[in-house]
């Protein structure tokens, strides 16, 4: 089971509230996918008005909510922004976005760490989304984080797992745990990264901009359970030829 | 400091409009295969050789737009504070030489607008005026934006253009946005459509967007105005200014807009005609050559255009727009801008925008991520 601060999850699938077709089907989609951490941009809901039509459709028991930063552009901005999220939606969980750059939405490591080091000095449960940068991550582990959100590839670009070979060197080191975040475009790119070893993906491109979202929760809840059980059940080597017959070590036996 | 005008002094508007002209079929196709698009991919997609791949870049850029930002469409609407204006501008309602009776909101009149835009349902508003530096200065912004700050989650700017210091006194206030339209890239032709006021001076226009970067804005939009010049030769340059502005100040978004050219009494007729199918072809073509612009339709469009191009990769919306100052509340009569062609309510367009299986979005900023 994923344990993250004082919390438990049996789903490792969490999801996201964006580009969704209604609140109804964002509702539905979250449903079928079983997720149990859902994450809202602060920027779409009214802090000020508790009948907000997005914050509504997720009040089940079983979904916790992740407020995010999306928008700021800097740590002092971000820690302003979870502060009052805090307030308004009565969580400490906050997950850093800080993306200066609106084009390609690539997170910024400076403020990052800086914002990660603040929030987590105030008490938050922060979870940061960054590059796949295995040193980056050693060092939010230092400043107190609770997981790191690496990225597969750039956010909304349903590429897959382009950072492949650092994901492996985050999850082989890691303390905390690892989530892989965005790009992921297909349920197979879910599957191989709880294979990885990776402790959770966050989706919501893929499933919000399908043509059928509800179905497509439904099969990302299957892949990313699937992937963890193979993982779980060690997965045999990749052979590129078959077995020799005749060993280079034969000669030690005779 | 150097500027985009830099950059434009290096094409010529003949030459670019040659090319455009000159683009094959070919060219046009590469454009749609490209993974990323150059400015020359842009010129062939906004060429006529492209009529002909209408459907496939109206395919293309549905799926780009769903990609990148999903089955929502953006609401806002105008507030129109003044109708005073020192350009003489051919093509304008507000332009000096039109003697009609002027108005500017006081803080009052503002709030009853407000509050009736807010019935509505907005949340992001946009402001709008013409050029009075004697009475509608910045001075008179702060206060407005002062007023309204704390009724909108997103306020935006159409006014005259400001210098550095200006923007940089109006950011923290609560300003966002600013839209700042060329009207058009050809020199010559500017000149005549801008004879008299500040506006008549072509490269303090072209270069405000660079002030807006440099002063921080969060989001700018740029356009020209269609009808006054060649609009494939315009939106061009448009996409040029777009590029340069994308690399120079990487932290702000960007929007673009699209007007055609609308009558108001005793205005000008448009010089060239660009048809629906045209529209499509620029609209489609902003989007596949650039994933992430905003673009933006308004109430100038028809009900019919309006409801059918929703898909085809616009991302915001304006409805139950007045284009007078007070045209909520407080004087419905005053002097309008131009006429509006889709009168339909907020409401309204909201309802027709779900049935499009889309979602209408009145809230997607909040001031307390610029604090």
């Amino acid at each position: 089971m994923l344990k993250i601060a004082d919390k438990i999850f049996q789903s490792r699938l969490f999801t996201g509230t964006g580009k969704f077709s209604s609140s109804v089907e964002m509702e539905n989609a979250i449903l079928a996918s079983g997720s149990e951490l859902v994450t809202v941009a602060l920027k779409r809901v009214d802090m000020n008005d508790t009948s907000d039509d997005i914050l509504y459709h997720l009040k089940h028991p079983h979904i916790h909510l992740l407020p995010n930063t999306s928008g700021v552009r800097n740590a002092r901005e971000a820690v302003f922004a979870a502060q009052l999220a805090r307030e308004a939606l009565e969580t400490n969980w906050i997950k850093l976005e800080i993306h200066p750059d609106p084009k390609y939405l690539m997170p910024d490591p400076i403020e990052t760490l800086k914002a990660t080091e603040q929030l987590a000095a105030l008490g938050f449960v922060v979870l940061p989304y960054i590059h796949a940068d295995p040193v980056l991550c050693k060092r939010l582990e230092e400043v107190g984080t609770a997981a790191v959100m690496p990225l597969g590839s750039p956010i909304g670009s349903n590429k897959g797992l382009k950072t492949f070979d650092f994901l492996e060197i985050i999850i082989a080191q890691s303390n905390v745990p690892v989530i892989i975040d965005a790009g992921i475009g297909a349920p197979s790119d879910a599957a191989k990264a709880m294979e990885m070893g990776a402790d959770a993906v966050l989706v919501n491109t893929a499933i919000a901009s399908s043509a059928n979202p509800i179905e497509m929760g439904k099969a990302f809840k299957m892949a990313v359970e699937a992937g963890r059980l193979a993982y779980e059940s060690g997965l045999g080597r990749i052979q590129s030829e078959a077995i020799s017959t005749s060993p280079l070590t034969s000669f030690l036996n005779d | 400091m150097t500027s985009f005008k830099d950059v434009f002094e290096q094409y010529s508007w003949e030459q670019s409009k040659e090319k455009i002209y000159a683009a094959t079929a070919k060219d046009v196709e590469r454009a749609l295969t490209a993974s990323q698009r150059s400015l020359d991919d842009f010129m062939a997609l906004v060429s006529p050789a492209a009529a002909a791949y209408l459907e496939d870049m109206a395919k293309l850029s549905n799926q780009l737009t769903l990609q990148r930002y999903g089955k929502v469409i953006q609401m806002y609407v105008p507030l129109y504070l003044s109708n005073e204006c020192n350009n003489i501008c051919t093509y304008c309602g507000f332009s000096y030489d039109n003697k009609v009776k002027r108005k500017t909101l006081s803080p009052m009149e503002i709030m009853q607008e407000v509050a009736v835009i807010k019935d509505m349902g907005y949340n992001h508003v946009l402001l709008v005026t013409g050029e009075a530096n004697q009475t509608v200065h910045v001075d008179y912004f702060e206060k407005v934006l002062n007023l309204i700050k704390p009724h909108f989650s997103h306020i935006s700017m159409e006014v005259q253009p400001m210098d550095v210091a200006d923007y940089e006194r109006l950011i923290p206030l609560g300003l966002n946005t600013v839209l700042v339209y060329q009207e058009t890239y050809h020199q010559e032709d500017y000149r005549k459509h801008h004879p008299k006021g500040k506006k008549s001076n072509f490269d303090y226009r072209l270069e405000t967007p660079d002030r807006l970067g440099a002063a921080g804005i969060h989001k700018m939009g740029l356009g020209v105005l269609i009808g006054l010049e060649d609009w494939r030769t315009d939106s061009f340059f448009t996409a040029l200014h777009l590029s340069y502005l994308e690399k120079r100040y990487w932290q702000s978004k960007y929007s673009l807009s699209f007007p055609r050219l609308r009558p108001f009494s005793g205005g000008l007729e448009p010089k060239v005609n660009m048809n629906d199918r045209e529209l499509v072809q620029l609209i489609c073509a902003y989007r596949i050559f650039n994933q992430e612009v905003e673009l933006s339709l308004s109430t100038r469009e028809t009900i019919a255009f309006r409801n059918n191009v929703l898909k085809l990769g616009i991302t915001s919306m304006s409805a139950g727009s007045k284009t007078n100052p007070g045209g909520y509340a407080v004087e419905p009569e005053s002097l309008e801008q131009f006429e509006i062609s889709d009168e339909r309510s907020a409401k309204e367009i909201a309802d027709m925008i779900r049935i499009a299986g889309y979602e209408p979005v009145w809230k997607d900023w909040d001031s307390v991520l610029n604090p």
